[in-house]
């Protein structure tokens, strides 16, 4: 059976740095950071004080009230990028075989607020029951995928990945398949977070994951850096729409890249700590570039998973050396988390969208907030510090590693008819 | 306007997301206000919540308009 050829054809993005897909990207290109102390909640009584928050983003612009009022913000965020993807796509539920249109979503823990202030009222009663009948709805990790097939009548497969942070790559990857496999046309497929809340922070910060520089936000996502000390959380979501090759011909759509290839794989290890010689991370590479049919020299950059977290950067760093060999030292390297924070289960959306930019505009965004070499980590390597960096990039390359150990990596290449 | 009526439209005009000018006693939830089954289960919680009681539920499935909550109300309130 032949394979059928998969591209991207819209996108979306609700990020710390930028409110649509190109806001997104030129803040990228410019090196912006989106931390700062937290808003949204009070911090004072928590370790880590700030994070990347989604910015001058009111979600009465989007949705009307009563709509808005029955999601969590993880979900609303998945509304508005679904919104601006399918848009952009120019995909017209009213003339296109709704049947062969699906969505996809990561995301890595759904509607935590929801979850989190349900319990609160509850634990101030007396121990009667009176949750609210849009609790569960709510807050379930897969209602995002679903809202969005009701919003667009889009009745393809339809479901949820959940891989942590890896989640939204998990959820490109499987409509790439499904594509493939010619059992689909087309797929929203992208992930959301929004977990900025008291038990995100908390929870996080109970896991020593999360960097506690209080006093400089903006400098505090630091990968590869050696004063490094955690990752600072991001919220936000990415779409992508991601179509068969001949149907997006058929209707005229602008084609913005093509899916390469995708690989996952388990680090089968610990369940926050990565494999300290980035095992799993190297197989998930090679397993991208097999399903890709391509050979190591023919990536032109990687975009790391790079969370700024002391093993995480590290592991991942010794893993690409011992794949790549010396094409290591040829390839550009960068953590777009230096910018944006960690999305979590959207970080492989956005980080797709910034891979597909770097593609289309041959611009590889900067890791940014480097100041110190750490003699664990090979400098010599090309790590784009603080500014973005002109070079050919016909194929780019995005990681994305989540708790448990789950490893995925995409493709993303030049379309060339 | 009774105070329990318009308690109670300020909580449909806030759940249901309608103009208060749409809500009468004789409006249903359902057929005139565009409320599904949940919306409705969300309505009878926040009646208990507002006034202090508790709406059995076979009580609550007898509530279809605005009119025959106020009145389970008035007839309920502590």
């Amino acid at each position: 059976m032949e394979l059928k050829r998969v591209v991207i054809t819209g996108l979306g993005a609700l990020t710390p740095i930028g409110n649509t897909a190109h806001d997104y990207w030129e803040a990228l290109t410019k090196g912006v950071s989106g931390a700062a102390p937290i808003t949204r909640f009070d911090a004072s009584k928590f370790k880590t004080r700030f994070a990347c928050e989604v910015k001058n983003f009111n979600i009465q612009d989007h949705l009307d009230r009563k709509e808005a009022r029955k999601m969590d913000p993880y979900a609303q965020f998945a509304m508005v990028v679904a919104e601006e993807a399918v848009r952009d796509s120019g995909l017209d539920p009213e003339k296109l075989d709704v049947d062969r249109i699906g969505v996809i979503w990561g995301s890595g823990i759904g509607g935590l607020q929801t979850f989190q202030d349900e319990v609160i009222e509850f634990s101030k009663g007396d121990g009667t029951p009176r949750f609210n009948p849009f609790f569960i709805p709510k807050m379930i990790a897969d209602i995002a995928s679903g809202l969005i097939s009701i919003k667009y009548n889009f009745r393809g497969p339809n479901y949820t990945t959940v891989a942590a942070c890896a989640s939204s790559t998990n959820a490109i990857i499987d409509a790439y398949n499904l594509i493939r496999l010619g059992k689909a046309d087309a797929f929203v497929c992208g992930g959301s977070e929004a977990t900025i809340y008291e038990a995100g922070i908390g929870g996080f910060n109970a896991l020593h994951a999360l960097s506690q520089r209080n006093e400089s936000p903006e400098t505090a996502s630091r990968p590869f850096d050696r004063t490094r000390d955690g990752f600072v959380m991001g919220e936000g979501a990415g779409a992508l729409i991601v179509e068969e090759l001949e149907h997006a011909k058929k209707r005229g759509a602008r084609i913005y890249a093509e899916i390469g290839g995708g690989g996952m794989s388990a680090d089968a290890y610990h369940i926050t700590a990565p494999h300290p010689e980035g095992l799993g991370a190297l197989s998930v590479m090679k397993r991208a570039l097999q399903d890709a049919e391509m050979n190591l020299n023919e990536i032109d950059y990687i975009n790391v998973h790079g969370t700024s977290t002391p093993l995480g950067d590290i592991a991942e760093t010794i893993a690409i050396k011992q794949f790549f060999g010396n094409h290591a030292y040829d390839l550009n390297i960068s953590s777009t988390k230096s910018m944006t924070g960690h999305l979590l289960g959207a970080a492989g959306a956005v980080e797709a969208i910034a891979c597909i930019f770097s593609v289309q505009n041959n611009i590889i965004p900067p890791t940014i907030n480097f100041q110190e070499e750490d003699p664990e980590i090979d400098n010599k390597l090309n790590f784009t510090l603080n500014e973005a960096q002109e070079r050919k990039v016909d194929v780019a390359l995005s990681n994305t590693f989540g708790f448990g150990g789950h490893n995925t990596s995409a493709i993303f290449k030049k379309f060339v008819d | 306007m009774s105070d329990i009526k318009s308690k109670v439209t300020k909580i449909i005009v806030d759940k249901l997301g309608v103009d208060e000018s749409e809500v009468n006693l004789e409006s249903s939830f359902t057929n005139d206000l565009g409320a599904d089954s949940l919306d409705t289960v969300e309505l009878i919680m926040e009646f208990e919540k507002e006034f202090n009681i508790a709406i059995p539920d076979d009580q609550a499935e007898k509530i279809g308009t605005v009119g025959q909550a106020v009145e389970y109300i008035e007839n309920n309130k502590k």
